[in-house]
């Protein structure tokens, strides 16, 4: 099921003023984190989230390090309190100047969603680069589908897959790996 | 008796310095007047600067307004005094009241004073309702003028965060005449609290250099990205706030201490690092930004006059 989180009605639940439309200040980005969260813990224990900036005006360094920076890392750590996948959506290149700073230096790395579809971005490994675009472009494979396009071996392309997973950047189905938003395109 | 220190003509970041050598010898507890009487123009790190000298010291020192009526008025529309009636005793006279419409239109932001996030909030709202301005004069495209506003509010939160005091910040845009020729925007933000050195040395089991000063803690600040927090997340603002000006051909200046740091463009030829200054506590930064140019520029002569 797909969930949706508008980040700028978030801000207003959050902030003592209904004006404010930028997400600015550690404190700020900490109480948005926290209402996320609350928000993810009445969605279930496996949930795609659509992450919604369309409304929000910018985005500072130090605010994107507590929304996204620390929500990325709380579900992508070995006992998540769930299963939560991301998207981010309506993020600008004036977003993307603090959001990239904050995934380069935490190492993390996230879907955004553009017109033309799902994309990966962040700080990432080759190989995981490559893996999760083939399987974006393959739209469904299994380990060893994924070795043979690759031209790996299939333990280096399990172990790709695997970091993938644990990033929440693709999900299991079955015996197959799908990206996250493979629908949207 | 009272001692009276001098403020030069032109007030900036460089000539605030006389301000604080002349202080230096003083004690704690001397009875001293500010003379701004002969100042003719103050820059946004000048004004923010003497208020925060004002929190600098136990005894309410008093201050001698400057005596052009052009100056005067100016500082009044830039809210100096509003928030110097709190801190100085003020001798001469000044606008008590800055009339509605009379906001000068190169005043980006008035002096505001910062000490939670809240204001920081307020602040960034207020500078995006002039971004039209910033765009029009210092011919920035809208992304200059977003990265802006995250450059202000990281140097806000500067204060909020690691200050334990409030400080104050104040936004400009002037003509630089003799060093840059183009016009300007101005961010200066300064506060009399913790400075970067005791700052990071609240950092739990922080263990620093046999060379550990002012300089020492403001080069792990501004070029490595240091913070007193364990988080690796931390640090980043003023990393941005450098990559940002880097794109911009921006001037960042830090002064902590002692010491003084700055991230020099190539049209400046300010020293990269300062030391030995007189000391002034807390935290005082001054960002600089040029209007967007064609031409290559190279650094002028030292102690470029401004207009507004």
């Amino acid at each position: 099921m797909m969930n949706h989180i508008d980040l700028s009605t978030v801000l207003r639940q959050t902030v003592a003023c209904a004006l404010y439309s930028n997400l600015v200040t550690r404190p700020t980005g900490a109480a948005v984190r926290g209402q996320i969260e609350r928000l993810l813990s009445e969605m279930g224990d496996r949930t795609l989230t659509v992450i919604d900036f369309s409304q929000v005006s910018m985005i500072d360094f130090s605010c994107a390090d507590e929304v996204i920076a620390k929500l990325l890392l709380r579900y992508a750590e070995d006992n998540p309190p769930r299963e939560v996948y991301f998207i981010f959506r309506g993020v600008t290149d004036e977003h993307w100047e603090a959001i990239d700073a904050v995934l380069e230096r935490r190492g993390l790395a996230l879907v955004v969603e553009r017109d033309d579809g799902v994309h990966v971005a962040g700080a990432l490994p080759d190989d995981e680069r490559r893996a999760w675009q083939m399987v974006h472009q393959l739209g469904r494979a299994a380990v060893a589908e994924l070795a043979g396009v690759l031209g790996e071996e299939t333990v280096v392309a399990q172990r790709a897959l695997d970091a993938l997973s644990r990033r929440r950047l693709v999900m299991k189905v079955e015996d197959d790996y799908i990206v996250v938003g493979a629908d949207r395109g | 008796m009272t001692t009276v220190v001098n403020v030069p003509p032109s007030l900036d970041d460089q000539s605030f310095e006389d301000v604080l050598r002349q202080l230096a010898p003083l004690s704690a507890d001397a009875k001293i007047l500010i003379d701004t009487r002969h100042v003719r123009w103050a820059s946004p790190y000048g004004l923010v600067a003497l208020l925060t000298l004002a929190q600098s010291r136990p005894e309410r020192m008093s201050l001698a307004v400057p005596d052009l009526e052009e100056t005067a008025s100016y500082w009044a529309r830039a809210g100096f005094f509003r928030q110097a009636e709190e801190l100085y005793d003020l001798h001469g006279v000044y606008p008590k009241r800055v009339g509605a419409g009379a906001a000068d239109s190169n005043v980006l932001l008035e002096i505001t004073a910062v000490g939670k996030s809240e204001d920081v909030h307020d602040v960034v709202g207020r500078i995006q309702q002039k971004a039209q301005l910033m765009l029009r004069d210092l011919q920035l495209d809208a992304k200059a003028t977003v990265g802006f506003a995250m450059t202000l509010s990281e140097v806000c939160q500067n204060v909020v965060e690691h200050a334990g005091r409030g400080g104050w910040v104040m936004v400009q845009t002037y003509r630089w005449t003799k060093r840059l020729g183009r016009r300007v925007v101005v961010i200066a933000v300064a506060d009399a609290g913790v400075g970067f050195r005791q700052s990071l040395e609240s950092a739990p089991g922080k263990e620093h250099s046999d060379r550990w000063d002012d300089a020492a803690a403001l080069e792990d600040a501004v070029i490595r990205g240091a913070s007193r927090f364990r988080d690796p997340g931390r640090g980043q603002g003023l990393a941005g706030v450098r990559r940002y000006l880097g794109r911009w051909e921006g001037k960042l200046a830090v002064r902590s201490g002692t010491a003084r740091i700055a991230i020099v463009p190539n049209w400046d030829d300010d020293v990269p690092l300062a030391e030995h200054l007189p000391p002034f506590p807390g935290a005082q930064v001054q960002v600089t930004i040029p209007e967007r140019s064609t031409q290559p520029t190279s650094p002028r002569g030292r102690g470029g006059a401004a207009q507004r």
